[in-house]
């Protein structure tokens, strides 16, 4: 291999190999079509079966008293509506199953990346932007469709003096528009570096000198990690609702 | 090319070096897979689960509605025997109240009677008694008056005279009387 005769010192970094695509089944070389089945896939589809698992096979005994699981899939629930509840208002509450959705694939991909060997679908800046941008259309869509021009009040801060409100619309426009921008690089940028850091500990555990502080680091890291993926579902689905309400209710 | 692959290491063809998020050859890959996972938790979430937990949530609520309702209730019949009780327990008191008052009186009354029949008994005893011995005083007063007709008939004989019975008698009379 090229890599046995390069690394002779022997530390090996490859801190983004985690995050290739590649086709599931056939050869490493082998070209990626939208429809090859990939490592991506599969892991999205395991997102979907755990939030099948998390939220339906737990709640399938409908008991009053709820079990272990069924109490979490009652938590998630409770967690997610009553943001939007509070967020968004009491209107809000028929976009809730979208902001669900959101929540659970977010939440999910983010644990699942962190099982060992895994891929993190959610550290694609391709996945998040689809997300992020998938907000941003449908919130301007809805908020046309709702407010119709009246819509346009969002850039105009009425509070503000009079000779400011063109220099805070130009900003309010810009910062509008980089909404999906952040929305999309914040999950995917704290997913990667997560991961990359991660990866990055574990080469220095080659060296047996540094190897103790390294696997330190990386159980560490785990942690935050583990705090990472929990925060950024809630920071996503949270600013999502705060643009859902800014669609719903344009005047400041 | 070689060498591209060889200094990537085992970075498939095409992926520029450094981050695979950049490899714009994968994108339409995982926005095609992406969506169809999304489409499908949506539809796992708004068919099935989340329609499943807003029943379990409500018939919960329902539940401790009626519990607290039912809980009421319960409490609402607990003062409702008691007040109950405290009447029944206050209309008993009164009763005995009353009970007593009677009988006292019914033994006011008999004791009234059999005073009162005492009484006469000993008014008539009294009487009787009077009677008796208003009759001793007079028998004693004849025996008296016997004796002292008597002894003054033997006192006239003792003197040598001849004891007229019925003047003696007369005598002793007029002298008992003055």
């Amino acid at each position: 291999m090229a890599d046995d005769a390069k690394g002779g010192g022997g530390l090996e970094f490859h801190p983004m190999d985690q995050f290739i695509v590649k086709p599931l089944f056939g050869e490493v070389g082998d070209p990626v079509h939208w429809y090859t089945i990939t490592n991506a896939t599969l892991w999205l589809a395991l997102a979907v079966l755990a939030i099948i698992g998390l939220m339906v096979l737990t709640t399938s005994k409908r008991a009053v008293v709820p079990g272990r699981g069924q109490s979490i899939a009652e938590l998630m629930y409770g967690f997610v509506y009553k943001m939007v509840e509070d967020v968004t208002g009491k209107d809000g509450i028929k976009y809730f199953p979208y902001i669900m959705t959101l929540f659970m694939f977010i939440l999910c991909a983010n644990f699942l990346g962190l099982i060992p060997m895994s891929f993190t679908t959610t550290s694609h800046i391709a996945v998040t932007a689809i997300l992020g941008f998938g907000v941003f259309f449908a919130v301007t869509i809805l908020g046309f469709v709702k407010n119709g021009a009246s819509f346009l009040g969002l850039f105009w801060v009425s509070s503000a003096p009079l000779p400011l409100r063109p220099v805070l619309a130009i900003i309010e426009i810009i910062s509008y528009f980089v909404r999906p921008v952040s929305h999309s690089i914040r999950l995917a940028g704290n997913m990667m570096a997560g991961h990359a850091v991660l990866k990055v500990f574990a080469g220095f555990a080659q060296v047996a000198a540094i190897a103790p502080v390294a696997i330190i680091g990386v159980m560490a890291i785990y942690g935050l990690e583990v705090l990472v993926s929990a925060i950024q579902a809630y920071v996503f689905t949270i600013l999502t609702c705060v643009y859902l309400k800014d669609a719903l209710h344009p005047h400041h | 090319m070689a060498e591209n692959t060889n200094a990537l290491g085992e970075v498939a063809v095409g992926a520029p070096p450094g981050m695979p998020q950049l490899d714009i050859g994968t994108f339409d890959n995982q926005v095609f897979w992406l969506l169809i996972t999304l489409v499908a938790i949506y539809f796992v979430l708004s068919r099935v689960a989340l329609p499943r937990i807003a029943a379990i949530l409500a018939e919960r609520q329902g539940t401790i509605t009626n519990d607290i309702a039912a809980a009421e209730d319960l409490k609402a019949k607990a003062e409702a025997a008691e007040a109950a009780y405290d009447k029944a327990l206050a209309d008993a008191r009164a009763e005995a109240q009353r009970i007593a008052g009677e009988t006292k009186a019914a033994i006011q009354a008999d004791l009234d009677v059999a005073i009162e029949k005492a009484d006469a008994d000993i008014a008539a005893k009294a009487a009787e008694s009077e009677k008796a011995i208003a009759e001793i005083r007079a028998g004693a007063m004849d025996a008296v008056a016997e004796v002292a007709k008597d002894t003054a008939q033997e006192i006239v004989a003792a003197m040598g005279g001849k004891a007229d019975a019925k003047a003696v008698a007369a005598a002793v009379d007029s002298r008992m009387k003055g």
